[in-house]
């Protein structure tokens, strides 16, 4: 008699708890709408779903992420943020400053994470020691493609100085090819800007400068130096790369306009759209100097209410670190993976330079976010160093000058 | 009951909008004016902190820029959109056949939205595929039109899209106020034999006084406002040099996380705008009183 008691209870008990808790669920506030990366989120949802979720999209596209960081702000100011949002570097911490992550560190312990991912890209999804965020994948920025016809038609190898990659664009000029397809848009400008202080400055002085903002090394010779070369590389771009979409730049590379370009490893994607194959129609190698600049995408964890949602936030963190996420994923999207033991296979001869370099550089301790990619530094300070490189290389104005705007401007950004 | 409703209808029709708009006007320019005090970042934050986003404001390259620009383009767009307006506007009045046609004609930019019209003209002024590939395909090698992508010419182009826009709404203003002159006084004026051009300066234009101060006040507003037509015709660049401030607060605000930035920008844009209405509004309510 007691025994069905205490069963009849706990089949109560069951039943209400059901009732209470009806599965995992997420909403998921994310920018990824364009095809290929829809197509990324797609498997996300796949996977999500046939582990009992419950999956609530919510893209938001415009502005290179701006509308969705208006929509979240929306969101989180009505006390209703969204389960997991795409945010990533500092972002993530400046949200936790805000009181709003959730704590995933239980996930994150039981799979072993710190292990898995290098540790300074494992350092931004961590919010004072606990985990906060998973990151998804890693895009390399450093890169400099190549039209592989004109190179060898010219003589010219990849260029593994600065010097050489000067004396490269001379002969191309000669020849009557725009040696370097760029666009005049702010980011543009400032991709190329912290691939060359990578370059020039090396991995401690990026560091420094760009990471820390020490003013000694704002302000320093080899940032007069860093300029110096900018100013040289805007007489290697063509005259009328005024707000060229990058995309249209890498189509001048294609189609043999133009002989390099320096853009983060998405234009991949646009080579191979373009039916065309790495190491035969167009090559890839890191801009001349040490160092690995990464742009790490992630899923910051929302502090939500209800035992289904956390269970979702849960769910969705696994997956999202998962082997086989990371793979599919990253295929679709021309980045690799961020946790290091993925098999590279299946992909491109690009990506497993990218994953190899990562590898040693993180040894090396010269694996370094990206400042124009909102990796390194707060929106106020990168926004700051922007518009200073941007108004330095569309003007005539000299590397001296640009270098004490650049102290001035990175003091008054604080 | 009745008569108390029919007292106080105009009262209750109007209380919604009222509050509505003190409420979502001048209680968020006052909630702006706070945040403008505080040092907000990402999120709103409330503990005042004095004038220091101001400073900050005033030591920006860029919101030197965009004030300069403001400047530059105002005056330009303001005094350009109403010459030519006017000029429009007299040589329609001229009792021409087809003016029903040509009015129309030169009303239809104003239909456009300022998206269109900036992508358009970036088009158009693109020198790789535009007015200048175009000349030089004809033979003429030399010529040269590249202020969209020269950093001190380029805000110009702005200029020039905004007029196209918005001149032919100008005409439409200038020509209802032409049709308004008492035709007695042009007839009597006639009959003296005052040359045609005397009117015009004489007696026409200074009757229209009122149409000029409405036709300044529409284009000042669409000019401090002037938002998408940058977006869409130079991205605020090359660089940043076409920058506006509508541009630079909605960069603090939306990409940079800055709140506190933009909210004093949003502070000074108003008070240009004031530093323009307020003595309208002044002048109306004495005429008035008078």
């Amino acid at each position: 008699m007691k025994s069905y008691v205490l069963s009849a209870a706990s089949a109560v008990a069951i039943i209400a708890s059901n009732a209470a808790y009806a599965g995992p669920e997420a909403e998921v506030l994310h920018y990824w709408t364009s095809g290929g990366e829809a197509r990324s989120v797609a498997v996300l949802q796949e996977e999500f779903a046939a582990n009992g979720g419950t999956w609530t999209d919510m893209p938001v596209a415009g502005g290179g992420g701006d509308a969705a960081m208006t929509a979240l702000r929306a969101r989180v100011l009505s006390g209703n943020a969204p389960t997991a949002v795409q945010l990533k570097g500092p972002a993530i911490q400046e949200w936790y400053a805000e009181g709003v992550l959730a704590d995933i560190s239980a996930v994150a312990e039981a799979e072993g994470w710190a292990d898995l991912l290098p540790a300074s890209i494992a350092a931004h999804m961590q919010c004072d020691g606990t985990w906060c965020a998973a990151p998804v994948n890693v895009h390399r920025v450093d890169w400099i493609w190549a039209n592989a016809e004109i190179l060898s038609a010219n003589g010219i190898e990849m260029p593994t100085t600065w010097e050489e990659f000067n004396a490269a664009a001379e002969t191309l000029m000669a020849a009557g090819i725009i040696p370097l397809a760029h666009g005049g848009q702010a980011w543009q400008d400032a991709t190329v800007f912290e691939t060359v202080a990578l370059g020039v400055g090396g991995p401690e002085f990026y560091q420094q400068a760009l990471v820390n903002l020490d003013p000694e090394a704002l302000t320093s010779d080899t940032m007069v130096a860093v300029f110096d070369q900018m100013r040289i590389m805007r007489g290697f771009v063509d005259p009328n790369f005024s707000g060229r979409d990058w995309n249209l730049a890498t189509a001048m590379v294609m189609n043999g306009e133009a002989a390099f370009q320096i853009m983060g490893d998405w234009a991949k994607g646009e080579f191979i759209a373009g039916g065309q194959e790495p190491g035969v129609d167009f090559l890839c190698a890191s801009t001349p100097g040490d160092g690995y600049l990464y742009n790490v995408d992630s899923f910051a964890m929302f502090a939500v209410e209800g035992e289904d949602k956390q269970a979702g936030q849960a769910l969705l963190a696994e997956l999202v670190m998962g082997q086989n996420f990371q793979e599919v994923f990253n295929l679709n999207k021309g980045s690799i993976p961020a946790r290091t033991d993925v098999s590279l296979d299946a992909f491109d001869s690009c990506a497993q330079t990218s994953a190899a370099d990562m590898a040693s550089t993180s040894e090396a301790g010269t694996l370094l976010p990206s400042y124009a990619h909102g990796m390194a530094l707060f929106g106020a300070q990168s926004g700051a160093i922007t518009d200073v490189v941007t108004a330095h290389f569309n003007s005539d104005m000299t590397s001296q000058d640009a270098v004490q705007m650049l102290a001035d401007a990175v003091a008054n950004s604080m | 009951m009745t008569k108390w409703l029919q007292d106080h209808m105009p009262k209750l029709v109007l209380a919604p909008s009222f509050i509505a708009i003190l409420v979502f006007v001048y209680g968020f320019i006052a909630w702006t004016a706070w945040v403008s005090l505080t040092r907000s970042r990402l999120l709103p934050k409330y503990e005042v902190e004095g004038f220091f986003q101001y400073g900050r404001l005033f030591a920006s390259p860029r919101w030197d820029t965009a004030l300069n620009n403001l400047f530059i383009f105002g005056l330009l767009f303001i005094v350009v959109a109403m010459i030519l307006g006017l000029v429009l506007a007299i040589l329609l009045d001229q009792n021409i056949r087809t003016e029903g046609a040509i009015r129309t004609i030169y009303l239809y930019p104003m239909a456009l939205s300022m998206i269109v019209t900036g992508t358009a003209w970036k088009w158009i002024l693109n020198p790789g595929l535009g007015l200048q590939a175009t000349v030089r395909g004809w033979g003429f090698e030399d010529f040269t039109f590249d202020w969209l992508i020269d950093p001190d010419k380029a805000i110009y182009t702005v200029v020039l899209a905004a007029i196209w826009q918005s001149s032919g709404f100008v005409m439409a203003l200038f020509l209802a106020g032409l049709r308004s002159v008492d035709t007695e006084i042009i007839r009597a004026a006639q009959v003296d034999g005052i040359p045609t051009w005397r009117v015009y300066t004489a007696i026409i234009i200074p009757s229209m006084a009122p149409i000029f101060l409405s036709a300044f006040i529409v284009l000042s507003h669409l000019a401090i406002k002037s938002f998408d037509l940058v977006i869409a015709l130079t991205g605020g660049g090359p660089g940043y040099a076409t920058d506006l401030p509508a541009t630079y607060m909605y960069t603090m605000a939306f990409s940079r996380g800055d709140i506190g930035q933009a909210a004093s920008s949003a502070m000074i844009m108003m008070m240009v705008v004031f530093t323009i209405v307020v003595p309208y509004l002044y002048s109306e309510l004495r005429s008035k009183d008078d």
